[in-house]
C-alpha cells in the first residue's frame, strides 16, 4: 500500500479527490475552496499598514485558510518523508525546450535545482522565477479575487462567468511567460 | 432530510441571535481545516500538480496530467455542488451552505489579475496553495518565493484604489 502510495498519483485519482474538497470544505463550515485569501490575511496580520484592503477581521473570516495553509505545509513535510517527492516524468518534447532556456536537462525532483535553490536566487533566471515570479502571483491573484483554486474550481464549479475570464486570462498569460518571456529574457 | 430541514430555521435564528456579538474564534475550531489542508498538500504534492516541470508541460500542450486534473476536479466539484444544492444540506455551523459570488463588474480585475496571475504561475510554477506545499516539501527557496507572493499581495493592496476594477 505504502509502496502504490509513494508512487506518483494519477490524473484520474487526484483530481477528483481535490474536487472533494469543495463540497468537504462547505459542509465542514460553509468555506469555498480558495487560497489567494491566505495571503491577504497573513499581510494584514503582519503588516496591514494603513491600507483599507487590510483593514478586515481577518481573524474571524479568514484565519480558517491560514489554518489550511499552514497543514498544506505539514502535507508536502509529510509527503516528502513519509512517502518520498518523484520526479516527473515529463514529454521528451517539453525536456528539450525546458534544457533549450539553459534550465538542465535532467528532470529531478519538482523544479529545475539549477534556478530554484538558494545560491541561484541572485541569477538571472532564479531572481525572475522565484523572486518576480511569487509577486506577480501574489499580485495577480489578488487583483483576481482568486487563484487556481478559487477560480479555476471552486468558481468554475459554480459556474461563474467571473472565473470563466480570469481562467482564460491566466492561460493567456502563462502562454506568454511561457513562449515569449522566457524565451527573451533567458 | 425533508422534516429535519424544517426544523433548522429555529436552529439558524437561534445562532444568528448570538452573531451580534460573536465570539472569538477559538483555536480548536481551525483543526479540522489544518487536517483538510495535510490531506490537500500530500495529493497536491503526491500528483506532481506543484512541479515546475509539470506546469511548464502544461503550457506547452506536451501532456494530459494538469489538464486532467483541473478538468475531473472541477467536474467532481460541479457534480458535489449540484448534489448539495439538491438535498439542501446545512453546514455543521447551522448556517445553509452557499458559496459567496465574484461580482463580474466590468471584469478588468479578472482580465488583469488573472493574465498577471498566469504569468507568475508559468515563472514560478507555484500558485498559492502549492507555494506552501513546496516549501514543506523540502525546495525551501521557495520561501522567498511566498515573501515576494506577500509583498506582491500587499502591493495590490496598496494600489488597489486606483487600479481598474
Amino acid at each position: 500500500m505504502l509502496e502504490l502510495l509513494s508512487r506518483p498519483w494519477p490524473w484520474y485519482v487526484a483530481g477528483p479527490l481535490i474536487g472533494l474538497f469543495v463540497p468537504a470544505l462547505l459542509v465542514i463550515g460553509n468555506k469555498p475552496l480558495g487560497l489567494s485569501g491566505s495571503l491577504r490575511a497573513l499581510c494584514a496580520a503582519a503588516a496591514p499598514g494603513n491600507v483599507e484592503f487590510f483593514k478586515y477581521d481577518w481573524k474571524r473570516s479568514a484565519a480558517w485558510n491560514v489554518a489550511f495553509a499552514v497543514g498544506i505545509l505539514l502535507g508536502g513535510v509529510i509527503a516528502a518523508t513519509v512517502l518520498g517527492v518523484t520526479s516527473p516524468a515529463i514529454s521528451a518534447h517539453a525536456r528539450d525546450a525546458i534544457a533549450g532556456l539553459g534550465m538542465g536537462n535532467q528532470v529531478t525532483g519538482l523544479a529545475p535545482a539549477s534556478v530554484f535553490s538558494w545560491h541561484a536566487l541572485l541569477t538571472l533566471r532564479g531572481a525572475t522565477c522565484v523572486l518576480l515570479g511569487g509577486f506577480l502571483v501574489g499580485f495577480g491573484a489578488s487583483y483576481a479575487g482568486g487563484c487556481t483554486s478559487g477560480h479555476g474550481i471552486t468558481g468554475l464549479a459554480s459556474l461563474q462567468l467571473a472565473s470563466l475570464i480570469a481562467l482564460i486570462a491566466i492561460f493567456a498569460g502563462g502562454l506568454f511567460a511561457t513562449f515569449v518571456l522566457m524565451p527573451l529574457i533567458f | 432530510m425533508t422534516i429535519a430541514f424544517r426544523s433548522r430555521p429555529q436552529q439558524i435564528s437561534a445562532v444568528d441571535s448570538r452573531r451580534v456579538n460573536p465570539p472569538q474564534v477559538r483555536p480548536r475550531s481551525l483543526i479540522p481545516y489544518v487536517v483538510m489542508g495535510t490531506l490537500f498538500g500530500i495529493i497536491l504534492v503526491k500528483s506532481e500538480v506543484v512541479s515546475w516541470y509539470r506546469i511548464q508541460e502544461m503550457f506547452r500542450f506536451e501532456s494530459f496530467h494538469m489538464y486532467g486534473v483541473l478538468g475531473s476536479a472541477f467536474f467532481t466539484a460541479f457534480i458535489s455542488l449540484q448534489v448539495l444544492k439538491r438535498v439542501k444540506l446545512n453546514s455543521r455551523t447551522g448556517e445553509p451552505i452557499a458559496l459567496p459570488p465574484k461580482a463580474l463588474g466590468r471584469g478588468y480585475r479578472y482580465w488583469i489579475g488573472g493574465s498577471i496571475f498566469g504569468i507568475g504561475w508559468a515563472l514560478s510554477g507555484a500558485c498559492p496553495g502549492p507555494l506552501f506545499a513546496l516549501v514543506g516539501s523540502g525546495i525551501t527557496v521557495y520561501l522567498m518565493t511566498a515573501i515576494t507572493a506577500l509583498l506582491g499581495t500587499w502591493t495590490y493592496g496598496y494600489f488597489r484604489p486606483v487600479l481598474p476594477h
